[in-house]
């Protein structure tokens, strides 16, 4: 070979990078890994005999797959429905994650995915779009089949209200079955008000009231999530409900271009603007997130704190033995509001699916219908201290007081149960726009008639925006 | 012309231009691309005998050693741009395998994207200053370290007492994921709890206090602090490194002749070290247009107060996997890249100077 120095380094990689591009093009066949699936369904498995035991018809040959977020429940529970399952229709094979969306996507994708998805967590997929690809399974069939709660009735017969239409994206289908039952409110500490000698407010004046004494105590009596500040939606959006009736909800639920501009929305934001102005707001609050802003309430530095019933077990850590944790809707604006001072928000959540290209379909539908029956419902409920969606579950069982307080107040709320569409079918736009608008007036940066622009306008933007599917109700 | 004397000049030691040669056809050509990829025997007649076979003869050697890393390097390297380019002109989801062509869609919704604007801001502005920030800093650091101490007898130069143990320290960030800084750092800024917050008080400054991380006004520069703070110990590294194999006699001359430290550092240690300096500056400026890290963990809803911390990837983060809009999240990642080999091209441009030999 010649001499070596003529070939500078600049040269070589010129050519190597000539080189590379050159073999792009024939790797293209090979590359299209990242969409190139199997669409195709040949790797279903067969279904099995119809029986009255066996009414959505396993396979009892076939596996199943379960895969199940291991956030604030844990796993446990399905583990233990995992175990009624397997006693007659064979194995299961268990995996829990934290990070659903990174574990799951990749196989959904593939075309290849479990036969039953709890697709929870901050990390979820967004069920919107799995939809909107063919990707999720009609739980129709699971619906009709006859309940392992109480035999004489569907499956469908023996949910709360508002589980199966929270399971609805735009059509009649259900394709989501939201398991525990939340119910957000405000949450304050029993004996710390019994302390302050007064009872729970149910105006908003007597709530200024208590907010008045407690600071005269050194309490400043709010706080809440600031670093995701779509927590205080749960207690706003029931507030803006109870002002102007359930159509107020609905409208923005629909994204229509007044939704923001209408005089219940602008009430209940100035009487939470009102909490800031006069110093209600525990200092700080606005960058807390929910752990930090929990702990502060817990220790008793604050009174009440925009939450969902999930807190109990979330700060069982820093929760004092004679805390007495308890939820009740956010008070009455006056007596002209629309709705009943029990009006509250509670849903169905920690939503349960069947991908559409699963192997084992009818497994995963009936593994849901165990996990609906009874035993599994008591189980669930005695180990993380949870509602499930299956109405009168929990009744007989020894509750915490804040899972107590909760069921109480569904119960007192009745046929005034709100539950908005907002975050499940526009995430970003409730958690981004609307929290951020709501961050910013409880910060005291805006004052309550920007907070309205801003919901507006982000409204408004999705509503042109057709890359975003929308929903009606 | 000056010119003329330039060309005149260059070509004796350029490579010798083929005068004479016939034109090159086509088919030759393609005879040449064959003889690269054939056994050296198979080499057809006609190329053989060419002048140019050497040269061939030469790359063939060379290429056909280095074709398992090139098919390396091209499936896992170069084809994913490509593959970028191409979804960036798509509606995918990202949650199946499903899509459509929608052409240059994405890139036209993107300009009326307020979004998208205020976290190419966000992102130019940290890629401005978090570089000077950092730069500055660990050039000041590192010099300190090198010939910042009192003068012995026995050295021109020495570093400030402890200078070993210093480097060391400053180096420790580097050493924690990215993720830890951002929880540590979150758990700083924390208004009631937080250490920062903790120590004004302590000192009897609680009006100083502040919403640190909730404040639109502050946010981004608690950002940038961190982005500093995490960075720059490995840019102390790196230039002591550069300053030690700076040869002690020029500063030893630099001295004699009078000089006082700034004019030392200006005038000698700066210039021998600038392509350091050059590729730390592209380096951290490509790491500040990142930020992923420290912004989706640290900061209110991942890139609030409003939009006042949100920096461009943590945007395409989130819409490509938060609301499913993968093809759209494609064509901004497809942006992003642009902006980096704009901004590397234009450094490799200014910081173009004669390199100093020594």
């Amino acid at each position: 070979m010649g001499n070596t120095s003529d070939v500078n380094r600049r040269d070589v990689m010129k050519r190597a990078a000539a080189l590379g591009l050159v073999a792009v093009p024939g790797m293209t066949a090979l590359s299209s890994c990242a969409s190139g699936g199997d669409d195709g369904n040949e790797n279903k498995v067969e279904k099995g005999k119809k029986t009255k035991d066996n009414p959505l018809a396993v396979n009892k040959k076939a596996g199943l797959e379960v895969v199940i977020f291991n956030g604030g429940y844990g796993d446990q529970y399905a583990k233990d429905a995992e175990k009624i399952y397997a006693e007659s229709y064979g194995k299961v094979k268990h995996a829990k994650t934290q990070k659903i969306r990174t574990k799951m996507q990749p196989r959904m994708v593939k075309g290849s995915p479990p036969d039953v998805i709890n697709n929870s967590g901050a990390e979820n997929m967004d069920i919107a779009s799995l939809i909107d690809d063919k990707q999720v399974t009609d739980l129709g069939p699971l619906l009709d089949a006859p309940s392992l709660f109480d035999p004489s009735k569907t499956v469908r017969e023996t949910l709360r209200p508002g589980t199966v239409e929270k399971g609805q994206f735009g059509s009649e289908k259900v394709y989501q079955l939201n398991y525990s039952y939340t119910v957000y409110g405000l949450w304050y500490s029993k004996s710390a008000l019994e302390k302050l000698d007064v009872e729970y407010p149910k105006t908003w004046d007597e709530m200024l009231d208590v907010c008045a004494k407690a600071k005269k105590q050194g309490i400043e009596a709010w706080t809440y999530a600031g670093k995701h500040p779509y927590y205080l939606a749960f207690t706003m959006f029931a507030f803006i409900g109870k002002i102007g009736g359930a159509d107020r909800l609905k409208a923005i639920d629909n994204l229509e271009p007044d939704a923001w501009e209408h005089d219940a929305v602008k009430q209940a934001f100035e009487a939470y603007a009102e909490l800031q102005k006069k110093g209600y707001i525990l200092k700080g609050s606005s960058g807390l997130d929910h752990i930090q802003s929990q702990t502060q309430w817990t220790k008793g530095n604050a009174l009440f704190i925009p939450n969902g019933s999930w807190v109990e077990n979330e700060a069982k850590q820093t929760t004092p033995d004679d805390f007495e944790m308890t939820v009740a809707p956010n008070p009455s604006l006056d007596s002209s509001d629309k709705m009943p001072f029990e009006t509250v928000w509670a849903e169905a959540s920690e939503p349960f699916m069947v991908p559409a290209k699963a192997k084992n379909v009818e497994g995963g539908l009936e593994f849901l219908r165990i996990m609906m029956g009874k035993e599994s419902t008591k189980n669930f409920t005695e180990l993380v201290s949870a509602l499930t969606c299956v109405d009168g579950a929990a009744d007989g069982l020894d509750l915490g007081p804040g899972l107590g307080s909760a069921k109480k107040v569904v119960e007192a709320a009745g046929d005034n149960i709100l539950s908005p569409r907002h975050k499940d079918w526009y995430l970003q736009l409730h958690n981004e726009k609307v929290g951020g608008a709501l961050a910013s007036l409880m910060s005291g940066d805006i004052g309550p008639s920007e907070a309205m622009k801003r919901c507006q306008k982000a409204t408004d933007e999705v509503r042109k925006d057709d890359a975003i599917k929308k929903y009606k109700r | 012309m000056a010119n003329d004397v330039r060309t005149v000049d260059r070509k004796p030691t350029g490579p010798t231009p083929v005068k004479d040669e016939k034109r090159t056809g086509l088919g030759d050509y393609l005879l040449f691309a064959l003889t690269l990829v054939l056994p050296p025997r198979y080499t057809p007649e006609r190329v053989r005998y060419d002048r140019r076979y050497r040269t061939l003869d030469k790359y063939r050697f060379i290429s056909w050693f280095l074709l398992v890393p090139l098919i390396i390097y091209a499936i896992l390297v170069i084809s994913p741009f490509f593959q970028a380019f191409y979804y960036s002109l798509t509606d995918w989801s990202g949650f199946s395998s499903d899509f459509n062509m929608v052409g240059l869609d994405n890139y036209s919704r993107m300009l009326e994207d307020d979004d998208f604007w205020a976290s190419i801001r966000n992102s130019l502005l940290l890629l401005v200053v978090a570089p000077v920030i950092t730069l500055g800093l660990g050039l000041f650091f590192a010099f300190m370290l090198q010939a910042g101490g009192r003068r012995k007898k026995s050295d021109a130069i020495s570093g400030v007492t402890g200078a070993k143990f210093y480097k060391v320290v400053y180096f420790f960030p580097q050493v924690l994921s990215v993720a830890i800084i951002g929880v540590v750092w979150g758990a700083m800024f924390d208004p009631i709890t937080g250490p920062i917050n903790e120590l004004l008080r302590t000192f009897g400054l609680g009006s100083l206090t502040q919403s640190w991380l909730a404040n639109p006004d502050i946010a981004m520069f608690c950002v940038l602090f961190v982005m500093c703070w995490m960075f720059v110990g490995f840019y102390v590294v790196l230039f002591s490194a550069a300053m030690g194999s700076v040869p002690k006699d020029i500063y030893e001359a630099a001295l004699l002749d009078g000089a006082s430290r700034p004019t030392t550092f200006f005038r000698v240690t700066l210039p021998l070290i600038w392509d350091t300096v050059q590729t730390g500056w592209i380096y951290m400026g490509i790491q500040a247009l990142d930020g992923f890290a420290v912004v989706h963990i640290m900061t209110i809803n991942a890139g609030g107060p409003g939009n006042s911390t949100l920096v461009t990837p943590v945007y395409l983060y989130k819409k490509a996997f938060d609301v499913g809009q993968a093809g759209y999240a494609t064509a901004v990642g497809v942006v992003l890249l642009i902006i980096t080999m704009i901004f590397s091209g234009i450094m490799m441009l200014l910081s173009r100077r004669e390199r100093i030999e020594f």
